[in-house]
């Protein structure tokens, strides 16, 4: 197991050397920042000054190297917008994106895996069929327009929730907390459903069908023909089979739900990294635009990781070869 | 104990189609006794499974009973239903099923299995279930119950699996065990071990069996009893001895010479001509008759029924005398 660890990491290292590449990249192809930095009345002698101290002068190789090593230390330069190290603003605004990803994320799973199961329990029941009706809205309507429809329904027309913002947040060390007001809590409501909805209806409906294939299992009938209880079938026999791709799935989505953030920060003016990209990407905030590159990579390679491992936790089958060389 | 553990009367298994109603099991009837080993054979598709799930409630929708009665321990239970049949799965009837490599949730340690299926039935604390669950495993004859108990299925083989198939069917000490073809998914070499296990663990109990099978060696290897189902019905019931060795049925008559043994040699196989029909397409009379070599003009037109007890469902039970052949 620790070789398959190893091995995992160091192909993630790789991912995120492609990454690093495709990112530092952009520093080359994308326009030349300087001049969004300096304005009209510019001179040759500004411009070199500038390029000089970004660096931007140097050969290729020696740019990414040093890219490279800042990034791994968790310097990413200066924002040619803000003029401030980019490390900083990621650090102010990812509490917000982190905290919203993970109420959408726990919506998406607890939610998502309890309508699930329900729905392939009552396989014919009117309730599961109604949910499963409206789960199709849930999996074809974009984000923004689920986003744009509440608003509309409860900032709008009912006025009881906010359309925009963190409302009051709480600073505790470098972390700033949505959690604690009411005002934040309110604020937190619309978006997370909003991001939440497409990853809750996918998960569910994946469950459903697992669940239904494992139903049919001989082990399922061995264990009704056993006496167990319902709850046991259900849960301990049938939905802990039905994890390994499930959690394959849900990993994959909790990285799209930070990715993905972008569009639902962007409805909702949430100031999180997302609308920091979208905003840099107005301004060719290029160190902005490749940390966030970078930080969105580091998230999906590291869940992938965590989901290789949980699969070692869930099926004992996997650790075969563990058990054997001790 | 008076009586048998398993009565079963005119039990009938309905399956509702668009094309009509297929009646998988037809107004069955039959016993077992306390430790008696009652062997069910016939072709695929002749019911016997049916007949099986139909007693433990496990018969899959929308198959349900639709007449008849199903009686164990002198209590009826074909109309119980939800916990009151529940309690009753694994408590007072067992079940094996055919293939020990699905029939074991590869994601729990064997002696979760078992102990949940003790706590189910017994009121036990946690260690007094883990005491009985190695007692169990112990009983079917896995070696180093202690340790192995902490294993999973897929580090067991096919025959042990089977073992522990077994184990768990018989924990909460179950008065009827059915075994639905406990031996066809397992190597030849481990067949014969399976079945004397069987045959031993329940007769120690005293636990009945319907062993379900369509393997004639098996049934004369294990059961006291042997009920030949033919298309949802009984074609003939009796003593292993004198079913296995005098047919009276024309069609256990073919199928006894249907099974290959080494002391014929080299002749040719015998077959019964033609196939056992569709259930939605059973032709008029006895539903053998076009595949009969003995059929005569009735046969055609009425069915003939099994008399109560030993017997078989034919106008014409062999042995013949040469005039009516």
């Amino acid at each position: 197991m620790l070789a398959f660890v190893i091995q995992r990491v160091a192909q993630s290292v790789l991912v995120l050397l492609v990454v690093g590449l495709v990112a530092f990249s952009m520093f080359r192809f994308v326009g030349d920042p300087i001049d969004n930095m300096l304005g009209q009345e510019r001179t040759q002698a500004d411009i070199d000054r500038l390029r000089t101290t970004l660096g931007l002068d140097q050969p290729f190789v020696v740019q990414y190297v040093k890219f490279l090593g800042g990034a791994v230390q968790g310097n990413f330069g200066v924002s040619y917008r803000q003029g401030r190290p980019v490390s900083d603003i990621l650090m102010e605004r990812a509490p917000a994106t982190l905290e919203l990803a993970a109420v959408s994320g726990f919506l998406a799973i607890s939610i998502g895996i309890g309508l699930g199961v329900f729905t392939a329990i009552r396989r014919d029941g009117w309730a599961a069929n109604t949910i499963m009706s409206l789960s199709l809205i849930g999996v074809s309507l974009p984000t923004f327009l689920i986003g744009i429809l509440l608003i509309y329904l409860f900032s709008v027309e009912l006025g009881w929730l906010p359309s925009f913002g963190r409302g009051d947040t709480v600073r505790i060390g470098g972390w700033t907390t949505g959690f604690l007001t009411e005002s934040g809590l309110k604020a937190l409501i619309l978006p997370s459903i909003t991001l939440g909805l497409y990853q809750m209806t996918l998960i569910m409906r994946l469950v459903r069908s697992e669940m239904l294939e494992v139903l049919r299992q001989d082990y399922i009938r061995f264990a009704r023909a056993r006496g167990l209880r319902d709850r046991a079938v259900n849960f301990r026999h049938a939905l802990k089979n039905t994890l390994v791709p499930v959690i394959t799935v849900t990993g994959l989505q909790l990285g799209s739900i930070i990715a993905f953030a972008i569009i639902t920060e962007t409805v909702f003016q949430w100031p999180g990294v997302g609308l920091l990209f979208i905003n840099a990407i107005q301004f060719v905030d290029i160190p902005v635009m490749a940390a966030y590159l970078m930080l969105i990579s580091v998230m999906f390679v590291g869940i992938n990781l965590i989901v290789d491992l949980l699969y070692f936790s869930i099926d004992p089958r996997l650790r075969a070869d563990r058990t054997k060389a001790h | 104990m008076t009586g048998p553990i398993l009565s079963i009367r005119n039990l009938t298994v309905e399956i509702p189609t668009r094309h009509g109603i297929l009646r998988p099991v037809d107004g069955i009837s039959y016993d077992i006794g306390r430790g008696e080993i009652l062997g069910i054979v016939g072709e695929s598709g002749a019911g016997k499974s049916m007949a099986g799930n139909a007693v433990i409630d496990l018969l899959s929708p929308p198959a349900h009973i639709a007449g008849g009665e199903i009686w164990v321990n002198g209590t009826r239970i074909d109309q119980l239903k939800g916990d009151a049949m529940r309690r009753l799965r694994g408590k007072e009837i067992g079940m094996v099923f055919q293939d020990p490599l699905t029939s074991l949730n590869p994601l729990l340690r064997i002696g979760d299995q078992l102990t949940e299926t003790i706590l189910a039935h017994l009121p036990l604390s946690r260690a007094q279930a883990k005491d009985r669950a190695i007692k169990a495993l112990d009983e079917v004859g896995i070696p180093g119950a202690t340790e192995r108990i902490n294993s999973y299925p897929h580090e067991f083989s096919g025959g042990m699996r089977q073992r522990v198939v077994i184990a768990l069917a018989l924990c909460a000490e179950p008065s009827l065990i059915i075994a639905d073809e406990p031996t066809t998914a397992l190597d030849v070499s481990v067949q014969a071990q399976i079945i004397a296990l069987l045959k031993a663990l329940c007769r120690n109990r005293g636990t009945a069996v319907m062993l379900i099978t369509h393997d004639m060696g098996v049934i004369a290897e294990a059961a006291d009893r042997v009920a030949v189902m033919y298309a949802g019905k009984l074609a003939e019931l009796g003593a292993v001895r004198d079913v296995l060795g005098a047919p009276r049925h024309p069609y256990t008559d073919g199928l006894m010479g249907s099974t290959p043994l080494a002391s014929r040699g080299k002749a040719r196989l015998h077959q019964i001509p033609g196939a056992m029909p569709a259930l939605d397409n059973l032709p008029q009379g006895c539903a053998f008759h076009p595949r009969c070599p003995y059929a005569q003009s009735i046969c055609k037109t009425q069915m003939p029924t099994l008399a109560d007890g030993d017997g078989a469902a034919c106008f014409f039970p062999l042995p013949h005398t040469a005039e009516v052949a």
